[in-house]
């Protein structure tokens, strides 16, 4: 496939390998720990464990995988909203279909759907707004879900419900931000992350330069990266000749789909359509201020947790699981008591076993569970 | 859900809404095209136009020239090979060290 192909050529990885080999090499020295680089997205913990990089890299290169999968960082208690409104008899529940098998504390949107709630499974909100069209005496509600990568499709889909006057769609709004969440990460008093690769997508939409802060205030390179594993070995060889020159800043691998400047008509749309909450609630990592948002004030109609008395649910993660200290960073998937056992992609406990952008999911999918006697 | 796949354009289905037909490898869809049209150009400027598709919106077009210069300078990286296998068998300590 074009732009994929090219990118995925094995003579081109050998030959990054060896050079990344080198370097970090001549980094070791001086060193206690490895070089530890975190991936902030969900996209790029899936690629780099579907081929293999951490097997092909030297030990001393370590991936901490970020907590940029939107299905794990969501609380249980949203999916019991989610549940919540589904289950109303007048409402089609459309999601992507990511979410539809997280768990929440009495069920997830699959089980609710076996037991007869319509939840509907869809690729696009698009597809969303149509089933509106279709069925003007049902309640739509799209869960909306995701960073600023899937933020412009929802605010462009409820400007198209407004545009055409659809009263019966509203979206659930459940979008974060990256940038409150990076800072609140570096804000960490012992975070030994000594340069990120920069999430490819959510970088498509906002741009390279809401990311300064991470080299000027707090010393780390961070270079954005493409999904392929060129792309990321590409970018991990960046970051390690920036910490070879002693340098801290932000580069940009992928400029191939991402403009420094992001996707203005995106922007546009985003800041249209949405407002920061206060505060919002993540698994493992707690609230972060700044961090979620709601619609608008002119877009309160199409608002799902105005229309319906959404119960916000507060429910606490299940005590054996470790999702927080994974999603940090703190631990390894194969350091959770539950992981390969009472926690599966088959029967998953935590968010992180769930989605194929997870953690867990990636180490028991293509590390299988041979780390947990470690 | 946060992965794109390139696609091409390769009809206007509806100018007035935005919407677009794209071609992912032999799959056809229509998607939004908000996010990549030109205000000052006709939608038709689009057709056969490399983009990003991202659950049903074109987000981002495909840069020929930059992917090009992203090659290019790994094929460069290709070419080193040679000469850091040949540094490589000598000592690491015979590579200029940073400090």
């Amino acid at each position: 496939m074009r732009f994929v192909d090219e990118f995925r050529d094995p003579a081109l990885a050998t030959a990054l390998i060896r050079e990344i080999g080198v370097l970090s090499a001549r980094l070791e020295r001086g060193r206690a720990n490895p070089i530890a680089v975190m991936e902030v997205c969900g996209g790029h913990t899936h690629a780099i464990f579907r081929y293999g990089l951490e097997g092909l890299l030297p030990d001393l290169i370590e991936f901490v995988h970020g907590p940029g999968c939107p299905v794990c960082v969501l609380p249980m208690g949203r999916v019991d909203d989610c549940v919540a409104i589904a289950e109303r008899p007048e409402v089609i529940f459309a999601t992507f279909g990511d979410a539809m098998r997280v768990p929440g504390s009495r069920k997830s949107l699959l089980q609710a759907k076996a037991e007869g709630a319509d939840v509907r499974m869809v690729y696009s909100p698009l597809d969303a707004l149509e089933l509106a069209r279709r069925n003007p005496g049902r309640e739509v509600v799209f869960f909306g879900l995701g960073f600023e990568t899937t933020m412009p499709s929802t605010a462009l889909t409820v400007l198209r419900a407004a545009r055409e006057g659809i009263a019966n769609f509203s979206v659930f709004c459940n979008h974060i931000t990256i940038i409150p969440t990076l800072r609140a990460l570096l804000e960490q008093p012992d975070f030994g992350i000594d340069g990120f690769i920069g999430p490819g997508h959510v970088s498509m939409v906002i741009g390279t330069a809401p990311y300064r802060f991470i080299a000027q205030e707090f010393g780390r390179p961070l270079v954005v990266a493409g999904f392929e594993p060129i792309d990321l070995l590409q970018s991990l060889l960046m970051i390690l000749r920036q910490m070879a020159a002693g340098e801290a800043r932000i580069e940009n691998q992928y400029a191939r789909v991402v403009p420094e400047q992001g996707n203005p008509a995106a922007l546009k749309a985003v800041a249209q359509v949405y407002e920061p909450r206060p505060t919002f609630e993540w698994r493992g990592l707690g609230s972060i201020a700044g961090s979620g948002v709601r619609l608008t004030e002119p877009y309160a109609a199409f608002d799902a947790e105005r229309r319906f008395a959404v119960p916000d649910i507060k429910v606490a993660d299940p005590a054996a699981c470790r999702c927080g200290e994974v999603l940090t960073g703190a631990v390894k998937p194969w350091a959770c008591p539950v992981f390969g056992t009472g926690c599966t992609p088959e029967m998953p406990l935590g968010a992180l076993m769930v989605s194929s952008e997870g953690a867990c999911a990636a180490y028991y999918q293509y590390g299988g569970v041979r780390g947990a006697a470690a | 859900m946060c992965l794109g796949i390139p696609g091409r354009i390769v009809a206007i289905s509806d100018p007035d809404a935005m919407l677009a037909v794209v071609d992912v490898s032999g799959v056809r869809r229509t998607v939004d095209v908000v996010c990549v049209a030109q205000e000052s150009a006709p939608l038709e400027e689009l057709i056969g136009v490399w983009v990003l598709v991202h659950v049903g919106f074109a987000m981002s077009r495909i840069d020929e020239e930059e992917a090009a210069a992203t090659l290019k300078v790994l094929a460069e990286i290709g070419e080193m090979d040679g000469e850091m296998e040949a540094l490589r068998t000598g000592s690491l300590d015979l590579l200029p060290q940073a400090n």
